[in-house]
């Protein structure tokens, strides 16, 4: 769902927030309209509004753990994390954890890729949500909700700062809601 | 759409903390680490040994925030209850990514909430209110402490990457490592001449990615008030190599 047809409706944040958001067209390749979110970055004022519409949202929800996928999930998922009282986990590309991990491979448009997580990171139970800046395919978050359940862990929610107008209404990833801030622009 | 991320490993080694995730009887030698080579694959980091490099400030002068007792540390360092449990915290990970070196494992602080939370706070109380416009963090690890840094301080936030993941114009950094070289990017017009810069990142080793840093932000005419970190390893002069440019650091050694 987004958060303009659900509690947010006319929210002027909502607006900030999405033209601070720069388009690159033909990255990484031709075609390609590529949301580029370190210009919101340089708002402050539409960064904390960023972060603040998620703390808002998940503060009460009993929340446990932020998992942030790499690396642009990193850029939101610690201060929401921090702000709700959750701990952080990072999600990231093979090799780069440093302990024991769990891996889960997931399908991209030529080939695969593999995200990762640390062993004893989340607890069976623990509520969860999952941090990226942007839902596409749906890919990535996909295994991520994978990773994260493979440990017991429910997935309360994905949110995801920018998605493309696909996840309206009541559409799921994996069965798992989605909150998104605004779609991608042009 | 597709966003392809192409990412590599950027890791430190450490000689051990004093802490209970301490796994290795003994410190290796330093040579143990210096000579060797980096395996296949393995992008050499910033744990390697200081080479002669370009000078890694044009800048000049001492720290202008609070001279603290211990230069660059935490004031409180061996009092301070926070940086004992920050410490506490970060887990030593042996023979990553190779054999011998000992890896500051900052993941755990992470699920720590009240030691995060006080990592951000010691930053925090030491930069707001300092005009500092500006905070860069180094990817990837840089990107978990400088945003909520940039936050609470009222800067804004710019991430420093490796090659072709920032996807407009950028101005590059060449630095040296021990084999061969590496590359860092900043977006052109991320900041403006005259701004005060912090930059971040989780762990100085050499000081050779923070030095490319400084040199990134100090082309385009902004100052870097000072360099941030959780972890200095001190042995590998990290702090040498940056010169006059300030170092503030919660945990050394």
């Amino acid at each position: 769902m987004f958060a303009g047809e659900n509690g947010l409706q006319g929210d002027p944040r909502l607006k900030a927030i999405s033209d601070a958001i720069r388009v690159v067209p033909h990255f990484p390749k031709p075609g390609i309209m590529f949301q580029d979110i370190t210009t919101l970055l340089l708002d402050h004022k539409a960064f904390k509004d960023t972060v603040d519409i998620f703390v808002d949202r998940y503060r009460d929800m009993d929340i446990s753990v932020v998992a942030g996928v790499e690396a642009r999930g990193f850029l939101f998922g610690p201060s929401i994390a921090l702000a709700i009282g959750a701990k952080f986990v990072p999600l990231r590309k093979p090799k780069k954890l440093p302990g024991e991990v769990i891996s889960e491979k997931y399908v991209l448009e030529y080939g695969n890729d593999c995200l990762e997580m640390h062993v004893g990171d989340v607890n069976h139970g623990e509520r969860a949500i999952i941090i990226d800046d942007l839902v596409a395919t749906g890919g990535t978050l996909s295994a991520a909700i994978t990773l994260l359940e493979r440990v017991g862990a429910e997935v309360v929610e994905c949110a995801c700062v920018i998605g493309l107008p696909e996840f309206k209404g009541k559409c799921r990833l994996n069965g798992k809601p989605l909150y998104i801030l605004v779609e991608p622009r042009q | 759409m597709l966003q392809s991320l192409l990412l590599r490993a950027s890791n430190s080694i450490s000689l051990p903390l004093p802490n209970r995730h301490q796994l290795s009887p003994s410190p290796k030698p330093l040579s143990a680490w210096i000579d060797a080579a980096p395996s296949a694959g393995q992008s050499p980091s910033n744990y390697r040994s200081a080479l002669p490099s370009l000078r890694c400030t044009a800048a000049g002068g001492g720290s202008e925030l609070q001279p603290l007792q211990n230069q660059g540390m935490a004031a409180q360092d061996e009092k301070d209850p926070r940086i004992a449990r920050i410490s506490s915290s970060i887990r030593i990970i042996p023979d990553f990514p190779k054999k011998g070196i000992l890896f500051q494992d900052i993941t755990t602080l992470l699920l720590d909430t009240k030691a995060f939370k006080d990592t951000i706070d010691l930053f925090v109380d030491r930069y707001k209110g300092k005009n500092i416009s500006v905070v860069a963090g180094i990817e990837a690890r840089g990107f978990i402490f400088g945003p909520p840094i940039a936050l609470a301080i009222g800067a804004k936030f710019v991430p420093l990457r490796k090659p072709k993941k920032l996807p407009g114009e950028v101005i590059s950094e060449e630095y040296s490592l021990e084999y061969g070289k590496d590359v860092i990017e900043m977006h052109v017009g991320a900041v403006q001449a005259g701004e005060r810069a912090l930059v971040i990142d989780d762990l100085i080793a050499t000081g050779g990615t923070l030095c490319a840093a400084i040199r990134l932000l100090e082309r385009v005419g902004v100052h870097v008030v000072e360099c941030a970190c959780v972890i200095e390893l001190p042995e590998l002069k990290g702090r040498e190599r940056l010169e006059d440019k300030p170092l503030f650091v919660l945990i050394s050694g």
